[in-house]
């Protein structure tokens, strides 16, 4: 990968709004979040950076504000190289942030991913829903405050809960969470709980 | 006694050809050796169902491999793999197309307890959504396995009382 030295200085007098953003390995840069389209546009059409590799959010806890950064990599065909923008969403509580669909059709299900793991909505989306949990769930699993052992609440099918009686649970975490080591015997390296300090033997120190 | 049909009766002619047996067994007998299975394919471990279909395995010796996409036409589910919350009312609706009688083999791990993904989008154990008759274990198990618990499932059902239950139902 080669690093496109020049792209620093470009944008920043195409833009004197952003900011470099502290990065270990390609170009980064801060931008307001009503000038984001506008820079992921530039980079486009006149610095070649055509393809949108990955776009996704960061959740910098309900402490910090502003709480909720988008992130957008993307990479040039033509000079292979990266860059990252990021952009902080001007509200904390119900975080939004305009739409990459026009310039890419590919952002299409990052942005869904985005929304339901973290609840940004994507201003003009053409169809803004869940991708991964179900319709109607009403938390936002990547968020700092949701356990990973999950929340209880209801399954997707009135009709089905209604018969089961029993909705979503959380997940018994005893001893966990479950995490494999790389690098071992695969008898040492398959997922365990890794944190034996509280067990189904042992109770969970309060 | 006399019987207005003698053929019902004893018949020197027709000797030999005759088999006494009791309905629970007769019907037991053609239920263990026709399990339908219902394929509930959702993650790793259908790779190993599919195993257990192939020519190494052949699943078609103990009469089950005639895998079923329609739950009508099965009566033994297979639940292969992870069940996450959003497959979980489709898991328990395909359970509640299938005919009656109708029985479950939960394979492997995940499906067994929820394995090791002890998070927000897994069920915990498919059995909080439909009984289930025998569990597998293994991540995933081994083929073998799951011939082993058809056999103990076809065992279960030879001594299930069928025919009462027939009439009571
Ligand atoms: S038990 Fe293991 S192999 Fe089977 S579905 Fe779960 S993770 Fe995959």
């Amino acid at each position: 990968m080669t690093t496109d030295v020049a792209i620093t200085t470009a944008v920043a007098q195409q833009f004197p709004s952003t900011t470099p953003r502290a990065s270990l390995d390609c170009p980064a840069f801060n931008v307001p979040a009503a000038e984001a389209l506008a820079l992921l546009q530039y980079l486009r059409d006149a610095q070649g950076y055509d393809f949108l590799m990955d776009l996704t959010a960061v959740d910098w806890s309900a402490e910090q504000s502003p709480r909720f950064t988008v992130v957008w990599h993307l990479y040039s065909s033509t000079k292979h190289c990266y860059v990252r923008v990021a952009a902080a969403c001007p509200a904390d509580a119900d975080p939004a942030m305009p739409t990459a669909t026009g310039l890419w059709a590919g952002a299409d299900w990052h942005e869904r991913e985005t929304y339901d793991m973290l609840g940004i909505k994507f201003t003009g989306h053409p169809d803004l829903r869940r991708i991964l949990m179900w319709d109607g769930y009403p938390y936002f699993p990547l968020r700092k405050e949701f356990p990973l052992a999950g929340l209880p609440t209801e399954m997707s099918d009135a009709e089905i809960n209604e018969e089961i009686k029993v909705g979503v649970i959380s997940a018994p975490m005893a001893g966990g969470p479950f995490v494999a080591t790389p690098g071992e015997p695969m008898s040492e390296a398959e997922p365990r709980a890794k944190d034996e300090a509280w067990n189904e033997k042992k109770e969970k120190p309060e | 006694m006399v019987t207005a049909n003698p053929e019902l009766t004893y018949n020197s002619k027709i000797e030999g050809d005759i088999v006494v047996t009791r309905v629970d067994a007769a019907i037991n007998w053609v239920r263990t050796n026709s399990m339908w299975p219902m394929p509930m394919g959702l993650a790793c471990c259908a790779i190993e169902l599919m195993a257990v279909a192939a020519s190494r395995f052949d699943i078609a010796r103990f009469g089950a491999e005639v895998m079923r996409f329609s739950p009508r036409q099965a009566d033994c589910m297979i639940v292969a793999g992870t069940v996450t919350y959003k497959m979980a009312p489709v898991v328990r609706r395909i359970y509640d197309q299938m005919a009656s009688p109708k029985w479950v083999i939960a394979m492997g791990a995940c499906a067994s307890s929820g394995g090791m993904y002890r998070s927000y989008a897994t069920l915990q154990g498919v059995d909080r959504i439909i009984p289930v008759d025998v569990y597998v274990s293994g991540c995933p198990p081994r083929p073998e396995a799951l011939l082993d618990a058809l056999m103990k499932l076809q065992g279960k059902v030879k001594k299930e009382r069928s025919f009462s239950k027939l009439l009571s139902a």
